[in-house]
């Protein structure tokens, strides 16, 4: 069948040479159409004899067969060349930036901040607040600094106009002395009182203005009260968050003997980094000590009973350290330039 | 507190160089802050006399000098200095030695042979001045060490004293101490009583026994007030930072180091009757040694005679009654005031001084006698004179008490941590000069006057604790029992509050919390704002009451630094005045959070053109925060804010704050540029949010129908979309605002609002009919309720 395999050949020319899908359809009918050669063979069957039409038949069914699989390949290359054409004329610079809203970001300090709370709550510290403009009793009397006590003079206040008795607190300690009130409140119908422990992070105010320091600065302040608890435990747990928040195994730690009316025995703590700017140089971070008795006593806690540490550390500086900023006024400014360097 | 190491060795010397004398004091409370030599570091400087001093024969401004320096011959020296002249006694490198690291060597200066160098006090590092050599007394043995002879083998030690520690204020206290830390042998001064030779006294009488309980007096007269002070004096004193005066004020100032006794020397001759030690009658002056004028307080103190007030007692001394270079007689006062009677009274004049900064803190009351003899025996050595008896005026019952504490052992474990034998206590206890007694496990300790740091039982367990060594009580980490925390899932923390800020593009910022009193009138329309009564500055001097303020500071610092795009946060207290504000009465102090976003609403980009932030976007910041509870907004004036395009912000009735664009006034006022957006909420507000709760979803197709309604341009969405919402059936899911029209096919001062009402069941397919019902109940409601139209 010579003929059958010309009209093979012929149509895969016809077919290859259609350029789109239409001249696909105008081809695929000049085979497969009504009218189309093969259909005119296929018409042509019934004059034969049904022998011969038998065998005839077969073959114009296979090159039919053969006719379609090459109409359904062409289809799909035409096809494929569609979308590749498609795809190409799409096509966007990735390079170009995205649209849309940016990012914000935190304080810096406030970093430092959650940080803090985020390592002490892991070992069990709630966090407390406490007002700002504080009255004497909590920010010294209950802190056991009567009137007239020379370490008055260490902290120079900032009072109010027409305030008797109140000021801006110029340390988040008062907060010691509200959550312990607050814990033997809470729990007074209870035989035992579970162990309070927090971190106070906060706001503090001294008139004094400098390179070093801001008449408006943070505190850290931490309390932990309990039936065993003692200085060997204080030194353990300051050393660990110290080592974890500068994320430094070999940072040495130091305490050494200090003096500050609401703890006994108190102490300051230094740091020294074993690398970078500072290597080798002790500095001083955060004073704590074991809480005085009568600072206890104040927050209604029985000191025979109960004992308990206490620290106050300042972020600022913890900030600066961390990140080696030179001028605590930077933090105070609204400079989006440096805030945004803390992202 | 400085101090020259040299003196302190003369009293306890450890074996230890200055280096390691620093740390055990600063790692023993007594922190060292500064630690220097006395000189530069230099060698083969010895004291040395010009015998000649010629002009050089080819330089105008240098002398050939003829130097004896103790070497058998005279050295041959080229020096510049103006002031090289015959006789002089002077330091002179000799060659070889070194000076700081500068080598001297036989030299040949301008064609004259020069060997050693004659010095000035800059060039070897002991003062500043440079004026020319430094001139040494006439008696300076020739060929002495210089080092020697200046005792320049010293270091300058400055202390931090905590208040605690009154006691180390004198040499004799730290050499206490340094004792006591290391074991050493100490040998305090001896204040032998100096014998009366005159019998010339005056009464002392204590009318404030209370304050003063002891007052010791001497005359003495006869005094050579003009006689020089001793240079080991004069150079002990300056170690100490003090100038030398006269030889009877250094010698109450060198007393005063020395022992911790402040002293005070009276002119005896400006004197009248008996020494009262009393507080002040009404309009009472005294002049005082600093010049200044001051009509005591009731409680100040004063030391006054029969005719007048003195001085002010343990303070400073008067100027009138003082002693001069023309005293013969005097009247030398040692005396004890109680602290609390001393205690923030300079600082209420004003100034400090060295006696009321002891006493406040604490002078050893059994200490006035020593030091009357002390510095008896050293005046009557320095100006010669006749000591009178001293008058001792004692009032022991109002002594300070040093009564007997008890400690426990078991005690010192529990606060410390550590154990310790009794017999190691009892020796810590025995060098600090602690009087001992031992009760089982006990001991009964009482302190020495000198203490007053010592009243309880922790007292002493820190003076344990101190001689163990801190850097010796373990690290240890804590045993405790551990129980979570509560973590309410309807509660979120501040943190995640600022992260949820953040992420829309805000950077925090911290302002101060006192700010220029313009600011609370502008943006807090606050006329009586809280006020400090000592601010910083005039533009710190009231106490913020929005943090509005704040923010458009910000917004102008960065439009100044070429930063127009400011999108900004802070989350702090607030403070009004307020009769029911708690905990702190009067005062009302919440923390807030305020958010201001100026310029661009999106960071500048290629592919949508520019516009710059609305209160819209504003507004979708603060509903993401609030999310997933839904606020309410209804216009409200806020003098920060533009009246028609600000809302107070509503959550379960509740008035949480205020959002808006800022006022055109204040735009103008603090040249903004174009108008910021900000809004203000209490924080406690968005630390408030639920518990998810679980809603069958269903499987059968919801209803959409949409509702165009026209209405006057005062009806608020918000009131439309309740209204409906009112009314509602129960098919009813949810109904959306998706289109907001006025124009063409409206009329004039209407618009129109198209709702979007979502319907559906959960357990069936709804029927038209139903549907259909709904629909027509909504709008029959917005038509004879809300005054709506149905959209044609």
């Amino acid at each position: 069948m010579d003929q059958l395999d010309q009209l093979v050949t012929q149509a895969d020319a016809d077919f290859s040479a259609a350029a789109d899908a239409a001249a696909l359809e105008v081809a695929k009918a000049r085979y497969l159409g009504k009218a189309g050669s093969l259909t005119e063979l296929l018409k042509g069957l019934g004059k034969l004899d049904p022998e011969a039409r038998k065998s005839a038949g077969a073959e114009i069914n296979k090159a039919k067969s053969a006719i379609e699989a090459l109409l359904n390949a062409r289809r799909d290359a035409l096809q494929r060349a569609a979308l590749e054409a498609q795809l190409a004329a799409e096509a966007l610079d990735v390079t170009l930036p995205g649209r849309g809203q940016g990012v914000g970001g935190l304080h810096p300090v406030v970093r430092t901040l959650e940080r803090v709370e985020q390592l002490f709550r892991s070992i069990g510290f709630d966090v407390a607040e406490g007002p700002e403009i504080e009255t004497d009793f909590y920010n010294f009397t209950a802190l056991n600094t009567p009137a007239n006590h020379p370490a008055r003079s260490m902290h120079d206040t900032f009072y109010l106009e027409n305030g008797e008795g109140v000021l801006l607190r110029t340390h988040t300690s008062p907060v010691q002395i509200r959550a312990m009130q607050a814990h033997v409140e809470a729990y007074k119908d209870r035989d035992t009182m579970p162990e309070l422990r927090i971190i106070a992070p906060g706001r503090v105010y001294r008139v004094d203005s400098d390179a070093t320091h801001s008449p408006m600065f943070h505190q850290v302040e931490g309390l932990w009260v309990g039936e065993s608890v003692s200085f060997a435990d204080l030194k353990g747990v300051v050393a660990d968050f110290l080592r974890s928040f500068f994320e430094s195994d070999d940072l040495q730690v130091r305490f050494r003997p200090s003096f500050f009316p609401f703890t006994e025995p108190s102490a300051e703590i230094d740091v020294a980094f074993m690398s970078g700017a500072l290597k080798g140089r002790w500095l001083e971070i955060a004073g704590c000590g074991m809480v005085h008795p009568n600072v206890l006593r104040f927050g209604g806690i029985d000191p025979e009973r109960y004992t308990g540490f206490a620290f106050g550390m300042g972020p600022d500086r913890l900030t600066m350290l961390r990140y080696g900023v030179n001028d605590l006024r930077l933090f105070f400014e609204g400079d989006l330039r440096f805030l945004g360097q803390f992202r | 507190m400085q101090f020259s190491e040299l003196w302190l060795r003369s009293f306890v010397s450890p074996d230890l160089d200055s280096d390691a004398l620093g740390h055990l004091l600063t790692m023993a409370g007594l922190e060292v802050e500064e630690q220097d030599g006395v000189a530069a570091v230099f060698s083969k400087v010895v004291v040395a006399q010009i015998i000649e001093a010629e002009k050089h024969p080819n330089a105008d401004k240098l002398r050939v000098c003829k130097v004896d320096a103790g070497q058998g011959e005279l050295l041959q020296i080229v020096c510049g200095a103006p002031n090289a002249a015959a006789g002089i006694r002077i330091p002179c490198a000799l060659v070889g030695a070194d000076l700081a690291g500068f080598g001297i060597k036989a030299a040949k200066l301008r064609g004259v042979e020069s060997f050693g160098m004659l010095c000035s006090a800059k060039e070897l590092g002991i003062s500043d001045e440079s004026s020319g050599l430094l001139v040494l007394p006439e008696d300076a043995p020739v060929g002495t060490d210089l080092r020697d002879y200046l005792a320049l083998n010293d270091t300058l030690f400055t202390i931090k004293l905590t208040p605690n520690r009154a006691d180390c204020l004198s040499l004799s206290g730290i050499a206490r101490e340094v004792a006591a830390l290391t074991g050493q042998p100490l040998s305090l001064p001896a204040c032998e009583p100096v014998a009366a030779v005159i019998g010339d006294s005056r009464a002392i009488v204590l009318d404030a026994a209370e304050a003063c309980p002891r007052y010791s007096g001497r005359i003495i007269r006869g005094v050579d007030a003009k006689a020089p002070t001793p240079e080991w004096m004069k150079q002990r004193l300056a170690r100490s930072g003090i100038r030398s005066i006269s030889a009877l004020v250094d010698v109450t100032n060198y007393v005063m180091l020395e022992l911790g006794q402040p002293l005070h020397a009276f002119d005896e001759a400006k004197l009248g009757g008996k020494i009262h030690v009393r507080f002040p009658k009404a309009g009472e002056q005294v002049l005082l040694l600093n010049g200044q004028t001051v009509t005591p307080a009731a409680d100040t103190l004063l030391i006054a005679d029969e005719t007048r007030a003195l001085a002010l007692a343990g303070i400073m001394g008067g100027e009138d009654s003082g002693i001069t270079l023309d005293t013969t007689d005097l009247f030398l006062e040692s005396a004890f005031f109680a602290p609390d009677a001393i205690a923030g009274r300079a600082r209420a004049y004003g100034f400090s001084s060295d006696a009321s900064y002891r006493f406040e803190r604490g002078v050893d009351f059994a200490l006035a006698g020593q030091a009357i003899e002390r510095a008896t025996r050293l005046i009557l050595d320095i100006c010669g004179g006749q000591p009178g008896p001293v008058v001792d005026a004692v009032e022991a019952g109002k002594l300070p008490q040093r009564k007997p504490i008890r400690l426990r052992a078991a005690r010192v474990r529990r606060v410390l941590g550590i154990e310790l034998s009794a017999d190691e206590v009892a020796g810590m206890f025995g060098r600090l000069n602690l009087q001992v007694v031992r009760e089982g496990d006990d001991f009964v300790v009482t302190p020495p006057s000198y203490r007053f740091d010592l009243e309880i039982e922790e007292d002493l367990i820190e003076e344990i604790a101190r001689l163990h060594g801190y850097d010796n009580i373990p690290v240890r980490a804590p045993k405790g029992p551990i129980s979570m925390l509560p973590r309410p899932e309807a509660k979120r923390d501040t943190m995640f509050v600022r992260r949820l800020v953040a992420g829309r593009e805000y950077q925090e910022v911290i302002n101060f919390a006192f700010v220029e009193e313009a600011w609370e009138k502008d943006f807090g329309g606050n006329a009586d704002p809280v006020r400090l009564a000592n601010p910083i500055a005039s533009q710190m001097s009231v106490m913020r009451s929005t943090l509005i303020g704040g923010l458009v500071a910000n917004l102008v610092t960065n439009r100044k630094r070429q930063t127009n795009r400011v999108r900004v946060f802070e989350i702090g207290r607030c403070f009004a005045k307020d009769p029911a504000g708690r905990p702190v009465e009067g005062y009302y102090q919440p923390v807030r959070i305020a958010a201001l976003a100026g310029g661009l609403a999106r960071p500048e980009q290629w592919g949508e053109s520019n516009r710059n932030v609305d209160f819209y976007d504003v507004k979708a910041d603060l509903e993401a925060l609030l999310f997933p509870r839904v606020a309410e907004f209804e216009r409200a004036a806020h003098p920060a804010l533009h009246p028609g395009r600000s809302a107070r912000v509503l959550l379960d009735g509740r008035a949480i704050g205020v959002i808006g664009e800022l006022h055109p006034v204040w735009v103008q006022r603090y040249e903004l540029g174009t108008a910021p957006v900000v809004f203000e909420i209490e924080l406690d507000a968005l630390l408030e949010t639920r518990t998810p709760a679980y809603r069958e979803v269903s499987r059968f197709p919801a209803v959409t129908r949409d509702l165009a309604l026209v209405v006057d341009q005062q009806v608020s969405a918000a009131s439309l979309l309740k209204g409906l919402q009112s009314v509602a059936p129960a098919i009813v899911q949810h109904i959306e605002l998706f289109d907001q029209y006025q124009g063409k096919g409206i009329e004039p001062n209407r618009k129109s609002l198209a709702f979007r009402v979502v319907m559906q069941e959960t357990q069936r397919t709804l029927e038209d009919a139903e549907v259909d019902a709904a629909m027509i109940a909504l709008t029959r409601h917005a038509e004879d309720s809300l005054g709506a139209k149905l959209r044609a």
